[in-house]
């Protein structure tokens, strides 16, 4: 009995030593620049205006379930980052996200704020674009620019 | 001290351990980050790959939902890897059904249609010329998606640059954004030139 009590505390002072570590290291390796996942899309068309926080839209996460003619096919979405118009009207009567966010396919709109996640007044882009990056730098500071803001040779 | 203390204090002593071995790797990581000529500057380290939603700079820490989001890295584990874009290979997923998304939203599931059909493109100046595989495509897309308004289905129709694509127009609507990055030229100018006589 005794035996297996010492196992069990032995084996959870390793597990708090793990979480410890993997706690510093997530700490410790978080700084300021925008890391988020490739073809991560920001849209902030209405959401800022409106104190909702922008909508991030997980790119790749819908990719694993749906192919994309689905979307872009089936349910009419342009090939645009903020150019479809969607607002939370056409998504309650079921157009855009609403073909499947409404509680079946998907979860329901009332669970505002794991679409509306985005960083206050982050603009509309699809994340490390390339037309992002060469055409129009978002502002400094802001999501992805500021990676290069944090290089010690860059001037601001 | 019995055996059971002095096991506990065998467990404290690796946690101690590990803890010193995590703070020196963590004060390694601060150097590197500071080091102005540390190698691979501008690219991403692997460890900042896949980030967290909570930690990846343009969800909201402050956001609760933030938290219930599925990370990248979760839900790329099962899929074989690659080292652009998502780090992950969407296509060898597909066919080694490592992923199964759906092609419609009916209850009955349709299968896509695949064309297995490639376009070779001879391209001006010295790169090799471009292969397009009609496959890959159809697997993800239906031919309206790009036919006709990306690209005119008819040979010689379509003018295509490099700076249009980097501009996103022509393969750079989807290449660039959300299908492999334009840095990976070898994926596209895959076919060597052929040679033709010299007198």
């Amino acid at each position: 009995m005794t035996m297996s009590k010492h196992r069990v505390m032995q084996f959870s002072a390793k597990f708090l030593a793990s979480v410890l570590l993997l706690t510093a290291i997530a700490v410790f390796s978080y700084y300021e620049a925008a890391k988020a996942e490739y073809g991560d899309v920001v849209m902030n068309e209405f959401s800022d205006e409106a104190g909702m926080r922008p909508v991030v839209f997980p790119h790749w996460f819908h990719r694993i379930r749906f192919r994309c003619k689905v979307c872009h096919g089936d349910l009419g979405f342009r090939f645009e980052a903020g150019g479809n118009g969607i607002n939370m009207l056409k998504i309650i009567d079921g157009e855009y996200c609403g073909a499947c966010h409404d509680g079946d396919v998907a979860w329901s709109i009332e669970n505002c704020d794991l679409c509306h996640s985005g960083v206050p007044n982050t603009p509309t882009h699809v994340h490390h674009s390339t037309v992002q990056k060469l055409v129009a730098p978002l502002p400094s500071g802001t999501a992805d620019n500021s990676a290069a803001d944090d290089e010690p040779g860059e001037t601001e | 001290m019995n055996s059971g203390g002095v096991r506990n204090l065998g467990a404290l002593a690796f946690a101690c351990c590990l803890a010193v071995v995590a703070m020196s790797t963590l004060a390694g990581l601060a150097a590197a980050q500071s080091d102005p000529n540390r190698f691979n500057r501008l690219m991403k380290p692997p460890a900042e790959r896949n980030s967290p939603p909570p930690t990846d700079g343009i969800h909201d820490p402050e956001n609760e939902g933030t938290y219930l989001l599925q990370t990248p890295l979760e839900a790329f584990s099962p899929m074989p890897k690659s080292k652009s874009g998502n780090y992950v290979s969407w296509n060898k997923a597909i066919d080694e059904n490592a992923i199964a998304p759906r092609n419609n939203l009916g209850e009955q599931a349709m299968p896509p249609i695949v064309l297995d059909l490639n376009i070779v493109r001879e391209v001006k100046g010295s790169m090799p010329d471009v292969v397009y595989p009609h496959k890959q495509h159809t697997q993800w897309l239906d031919c309206a998606n790009c036919h006709p308004a990306i690209f005119i289905p008819q040979k010689g129709a379509n003018q295509i640059s490099m700076a249009s694509i980097l501009l996103g127009e022509k393969c750079g609507v989807c290449h660039g954004k959300v299908a492999f990055p334009v840095s990976e030229c070898r994926r596209c100018h895959s076919r060597p030139k052929q040679q033709t006589a010299v007198n």
